[in-house]
């Protein structure tokens, strides 16, 4: 158990959840769907402090989780070919392929980098001219921009030896395939506030509208995530739905207009699978035709891979929301940070590694996910078995 | 991944046609892209992830979130060094 006296500010907190207990009435489900917030809410047991009657449930927000097992191969692969620096974000290290992950194709000879930034990957292909230099470029609309600058430089510098294994993903199709689950339990959300720093808020009024449900744009810090809850709440409590702005003071509702001209100029939008949930419509960027060039994919042309998945991991569940990581048989057994079957044990966004860390293996911490199972919102279906977002038909066009 | 950490600016300089800038986040010093902040002068502050400056932050809340992410060692995380890191879980001592 976790107590308010940890936190930066107690008071405030205590304010704040004073305000929440007065505003609830009844049972209510809310999705983070940064796996930021979730980390956040676990380390300082934002869901124990927590009125019963507000269960949060751990959204599809870890790009390390999501990005697809042929496209880690795929890294994997490019990765341990002779000539090739492969570059990547420190995160993606331990992210488990089919059979191994980028820490071993190093212990086995080769050239992968860890760099602070995509800069940096580009900077290491200019001084190497002679190599293939390959960034990794994952991740949210957070990091995309960055991703895309580093591409349109390399264009700008005609930097001819670096390439990009591209698998970035989308946040509000993520909510919008939540929404449409059949076993979804979500009645508000808690919008991923860095994403909305470059993208504005313009592309949710839409989804809250046809779902009938509050968005609440929040940060990361627990007292940025009890204010998001309040917010939502109050706007549940209500019979509301809107977009609000929790984190205003780093989000403004255009975004970030220099960024978005960059992201529509070096990606297009493409259907994208998700690890463990299936192909999601419009839910991803690829490079667009004009910088095609830059595609690792076709550069390295690495064809026939066969992914193998651990039969046990549900890890796709989890990143649903429809099981919290310590139901999962193998938790803290046969699937530790130390020996992951799957992506969410690894990076410290993803829910299982977090559970893991702040020793959440059931018994009373656990109360919000058994309660959830036991009174589900009014209203909402209670499904008899979980079933994962219903995939497109189409493969998408890229991995 | 998505950690956006606040910074403040040092300092402004072109490099290959590129606004390009040093950031102190506490201590430690990197070089930040200020193309999607063209405008972000010397001494203010942003919030900046993966190199990228992607918006201005006040400085009072700046501070208020770097003491917060130094209490919890997440600036460590962000810019220490993440082959030790993944070699610490790999040993499993980051189970402890
Ligand atoms: S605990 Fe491990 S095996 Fe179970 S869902 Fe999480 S990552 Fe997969």
């Amino acid at each position: 158990m976790r107590y308010v006296e940890e936190f930066q500010d107690p008071a405030a907190a205590r304010r704040l959840l004073e305000d929440i207990r007065a505003a609830v009435t009844r049972p209510w489900a809310l999705m983070e769907v940064c796996g930021g917030q979730t980390h956040s809410i676990i380390r300082h047991g934002i869901d124990q402090l927590l009125p019963e009657e507000v269960e949060l449930i751990h959204g599809p927000g870890c790009p390390v989780c999501v990005t697809p097992l042929e496209v880690i191969d795929k890294a994997l692969e490019i990765a341990s070919r002779p000539g090739v620096f492969f570059c990547s974000f420190g995160d993606m290290l331990r992210v488990p392929g089919t059979g191994r992950d980028l820490f071993r194709v190093r212990g086995e000879g080769g050239d992968v980098r860890v760099v602070y930034s995509p800069l940096d990957a580009l900077r290491i292909a200019r001084r190497n001219p002679d190599r293939e230099v390959v960034f990794f470029g994952i991740g949210f609309e957070t990091t995309a921009p960055p991703n895309a600058m580093a591409v349109l430089q390399a264009h700008r510098l005609g930097v001819r030896n670096f390439s990009m294994l591209v698998s970035h993903v989308r946040v509000p199709p993520a909510i919008e395939a939540v929404m449409r689950s059949p076993s979804c339990r979500v009645q508000a959300f808690l919008a991923a506030g860095h994403v909305c720093s470059v993208m504005g808020v313009a592309e949710y009024p839409p989804l809250a509208e046809r779902y009938r449900v509050p968005v609440v744009v929040t940060g990361f810090e627990p007292l940025d995530i009890l204010e998001g809850v309040r917010r939502a709440v109050r706007q549940l409590e209500r019979g509301e739905h809107t977009v609000d702005n929790a984190y205003a003071r780093a989000v403004r509702p255009e975004g970030n207009p220099a960024a978005r001209a960059v992201l529509a100029d070096v990606f297009e939008v493409v259907d994208r699978a998700w690890r463990g949930i299936g192909t999601i419509p419009d839910s991803g960027w690829r490079l667009s035709e004009r910088y095609r060039a830059y595609d690792a994919e076709a550069r390295f042309a690495v064809e026939g891979i066969a992914t193998r998945e651990p039969a046990e991991c549900r890890s796709g569940e989890v990143l649903q929301g429809l099981i919290k990581p310590h139901e999962c048989e193998a938790f803290g057994t046969a699937c530790t940070p130390r020996t992951p079957l799957g992506a969410t044990m690894v990076s410290s966004e993803g829910a299982c590694a977090a559970y893991h860390l702040y020793r959440r293996l059931g018994g009373p911490a656990a109360r919000s996910a058994a309660s959830s199972h036991a009174a589900p919102p009014p209203g909402t279906p209670s499904p008899a078995a979980p079933s994962p977002v219903t995939p497109s038909v189409e493969a998408s066009p890229v991995v | 991944m998505c950690l956006a950490v606040p910074g403040r600016v040092l300092e402004i300089e072109e490099r290959d046609g590129v606004r390009m800038a040093s950031v102190d986040f506490g201590g430690v010093v990197k070089d930040v892209c200020l193309e999607y902040l063209p405008d972000l002068r010397v001494g203010e502050y942003a919030i900046v992830h993966v190199g990228f400056a992607l918006q201005r932050l006040d400085e009072e809340s700046a501070r208020q979130t770097l003491a917060l992410f130094e209490g919890l060692g997440l600036l460590e995380e962000e810019f220490g060094d993440a082959w030790e890191q993944a070699a610490r879980e790999h040993e499993g001592e980051a189970q402890a």
